[in-house]
C-alpha cells in the first residue's frame, strides 16, 4: 500500500487497523540470482537498486539478526559530503543527492533534515585544514563555507565561544545541505521498497559458510536455514566483513573497532543543527524526539563486543559540556556501541574480489550512515554488472591487492 | 575499560595506563630489500581481525614503559593471558581448560 494523503486519511478514519505489513517474512528459496549478506541500510539499499535499476528481482538479503539492527541502528545519523579528496567527494556527494530525493523515491518518510553540519576548528592546523576543505569543495561544486566564531554562534546559539575554555573555537566549516535522517526509517524504507520489487528479506538467517564450485567461483551460502544457491554474492557485513570474507578464504585490509554513541533525556528544541569537533571527539545534534544525540570516538583496541569503554564516552562528555554548557545537567538515557570496519586509509572498499561472483562493500569506518544511498547505489551496479561503478573505480580494488 | 595485567609489573592496572599496539606477532621481514610489494602490503595493511582470540601488543606507557603481548577474546573483551614480548603465544586450548580462574 502506497502512503498518500488519501491512504493516511482513510486508515486514520478506520482506526489505523488496516495497515498491511511493510514487508514479507519469507522462507528462503533454493536459489537466487543474487544474495546480499547484511540487512543494514547499505545492504537493503543495494538490493533495492539491483531490483529497481538493474532488473534483478530474484534477490535475497540475509541477516543473522534483525534488519537495521547493526550500525544502521547505532549511529548518530550525521549526513554531509564536504570531504577533501575527489574520490570521497564523488561518493559522498552522490549519496547526498540521493538523500535529497530519497523520501519521494521510496514513498517513505526518511526524515532527512538539511539542518546544516558545522565542524569546529580549535587550532591553527584545524583552520588551515578546514579552509582547504572549503576551497576544495567549492571547486567541486559542493557547498561548504567558513564561519568566524561569532557566525558559528549565530548559527548554533548554545555554542560556547569563550576564549577561556580549554579548546576555544577559532572558526568553523559549515555545510548547510548537511544534516540528519531517521536511521530506522532508512532501513525500513529500503526494506519495504525492495520487498515490493520482489526481494526476499530473510532475517535471523546467519551465513555460516560460502560454497564454491570446481572453478573456485561462488556457488552459494551455507546458512542457519540451510544451503541457498547463488552465483552472485554481495557482502555488506560492516564490522563482521573479515569474518564473512574469511569463509571464502579472502583476507581483508580491515580491523573492527567499537564506536560509541549516547543520548540524553529529551528536552525542548535547543539545537538547530549538527555540530562536530573531530579534534576533541565530540559530535552532537538533537533528535526530533528532543534527545541530545552524542557521538564519541572509537576504542583503542579491536573488538566485536558492540560496547565500548566508559572512559571514551566520558572523554566525549567532557568536551560536550565545555562546548555546550547548557547541557551540563542533562541525564544520559542510553549508551551503546557499534562495530565499525576500518581500512588503513579510512576509505571504503566497493568492488570485486579474487573470487569470481564474490563482491564486497566495506570499510566505511566511522562514516557509513551518510553514504548509505550512494554506497547502496554504487554497489548494486557492481554486483549487477560484475564491474566497479565509475565512482568506486578510482579506488584500488582488492582484486589487485596482494593476497587479498 | 579493560583491567590489564602487566606481565612485567605483575599487577593489574586500568587500561588508561596502557597504549594499544595493534596485532602481535606480525614480523617485519628480516631482509627488507628482498621483499616485493605484495609482501609489504601484507605486512603493512592486512590483519587477522578475528572474532575470538586475538593476540595483540600493549605498552605500559604510564607504568614500566615496556611492551608485552595479550590474548584477548574480541567478543567478550575478556583477557585470557598476557605475556612478555619475545615469549611465544600461549596455547589457547590449554588456557581454556586449565586457566579458568
Amino acid at each position: 500500500m502506497r502512503f498518500s494523503l488519501l491512504s493516511v486519511a482513510r486508515q486514520g478514519l478506520a482506526g489505523n487497523e488496516g495497515w498491511p505489513e511493510q514487508w514479507r517474512s519469507p522462507e528462503p528459496k533454493a536459489a537466487y540470482d543474487a544474495i546480499v549478506v547484511g540487512a543494514g541500510g547499505h545492504g537493503l539499499g543495494a538490493a533495492y537498486y539491483m531490483a529497481r535499476e538493474h532488473g534483478l528481482r530474484n534477490v535475497a538479503v540475509l541477516d543473522k539478526g534483525w534488519l537495521g539492527g547493526g550500525n544502521t541502528g547505532r549511529n548518530t545519523t550525521i549526513i554531509r559530503s564536504n570531504y577533501l579528496w575527489e574520490e570521497s567527494e564523488a561518493i559522498y556527494e552522490h549519496a547526498m543527492k540521493l538523500w535529497e530525493g530519497l523520501a519521494e523515491e521510496l514513498n517513505y518518510n526518511v526524515m532527512y533534515s538539511a539542518r546544516g553540519v558545522m565542524m569546529l576548528a580549535h587550532n591553527t592546523h584545524d583552520v588551515q585544514s578546514f579552509q582547504r576543505h572549503v576551497a576544495a569543495n567549492q571547486l567541486a561544486g559542493i557547498d561548504n563555507e567558513w564561519l568566524t566564531p561569532q557566525e558559528a554562534k549565530a548559527f548554533c546559539p548554545i555554542l560556547n565561544i569563550e576564549k577561556t575554555i580549554r579548546y576555544p573555537i577559532v572558526g568553523a566549516a559549515l555545510q548547510r545541505r548537511g544534516g540528519t535522517a531517521r536511521h530506522d526509517a532508512v532501513a525500513w524504507g529500503y526494506a519495504r521498497g525492495a520487498d515490493r520489487l520482489g526481494v526476499d528479506i530473510i532475517q535471523n538467517c546467519e551465513v555460516k559458510g560460502i560454497r564454491r564450485d570446481a572453478s573456485g567461483a561462488v556457488a552459494g551460502v551455507e546458512t542457519t536455514k540451510g544451503f541457498i544457491a547463488t552465483k552472485k554474492l554481495g557482502v555488506v557485513a560492516a564490522g563482521n566483513t573479515s569474518v564473512v570474507m574469511g569463509m571464502a578464504g579472502v583476507r581483508m585490509p580491515l580491523e573492527s573497532y567499537p564506536l560509541q554513541a549516547l543520548v540524553s533525556e529529551p528536552v525542548k528544541p535547543i539545537m538547530p543543527c549538527v555540530v562536530m569537533s573531530n579534534t576533541i571527539h565530540a559530535y552532537m545534534s538533537q533528535s526530533d524526539k528532543g534527545e541530545m544525540v552524542i557521538g564519541a570516538g572509537t576504542d583503542a583496541y579491536t573488538s566485536y563486543s558492540q560496547t565500548g569503554g566508559l572512559h571514551i564516552a566520558n572523554h566525549t562528555l567532557d568536551a560536550i559540556c565545555e562546548l555546550f554548557p547548557v547541557v551540563r545537567r542533562l541525564r544520559m538515557l542510553r549508551n551503546w556501541g557499534g562495530i565499525v570496519d576500518v581500512t588503513p586509509d579510512r576509505s571504503p572498499i566497493i568492488g570485486k574480489t579474487p573470487v569470481p561472483g564474490l563482491f564486497v562493500n566495506c570499510g566505511w569506518g566511522t562514516g557509513g550512515f551518510k553514504a548509505t544511498p550512494g554506497s547502496a547505489h554504487v554497489f548494486a551496479h557492481t554486483v549487477a554488472t560484475g564491474e566497479p561503478h565509475p565512482i568506486a573505480a578510482p579506488s584500488i580494488s582488492i582484486a589487485s591487492a596482494p593476497g587479498g | 575499560m579493560l583491567l590489564i595485567p602487566c606481565p612485567w609489573c605483575e599487577a593489574e592496572r586500568p587500561e588508561l595506563e596502557f597504549r594499544y599496539g595493534g596485532e602481535a606477532h606480525v614480523a617485519r621481514a628480516a631482509d627488507p630489500a628482498s621483499v616485493d610489494d605484495a609482501q609489504w602490503a601484507q605486512f603493512l595493511f592486512f590483519r587477522t581481525n578475528p572474532r575470538g582470540l586475538h593476540a595483540e601488543r600493549w605498552r605500559h606507557v604510564a607504568g614500566c614503559g615496556r611492551f608485552f603481548n595479550c590474548l584477548r577474546d574480541t567478543v567478550s573483551d575478556r583477557i585470557v593471558a598476557t605475556y612478555k614480548a619475545g615469549e611465544p603465544r600461549p596455547d589457547a586450548g590449554a588456557l581454556a581448560t586449565g586457566g579458568a580462574s
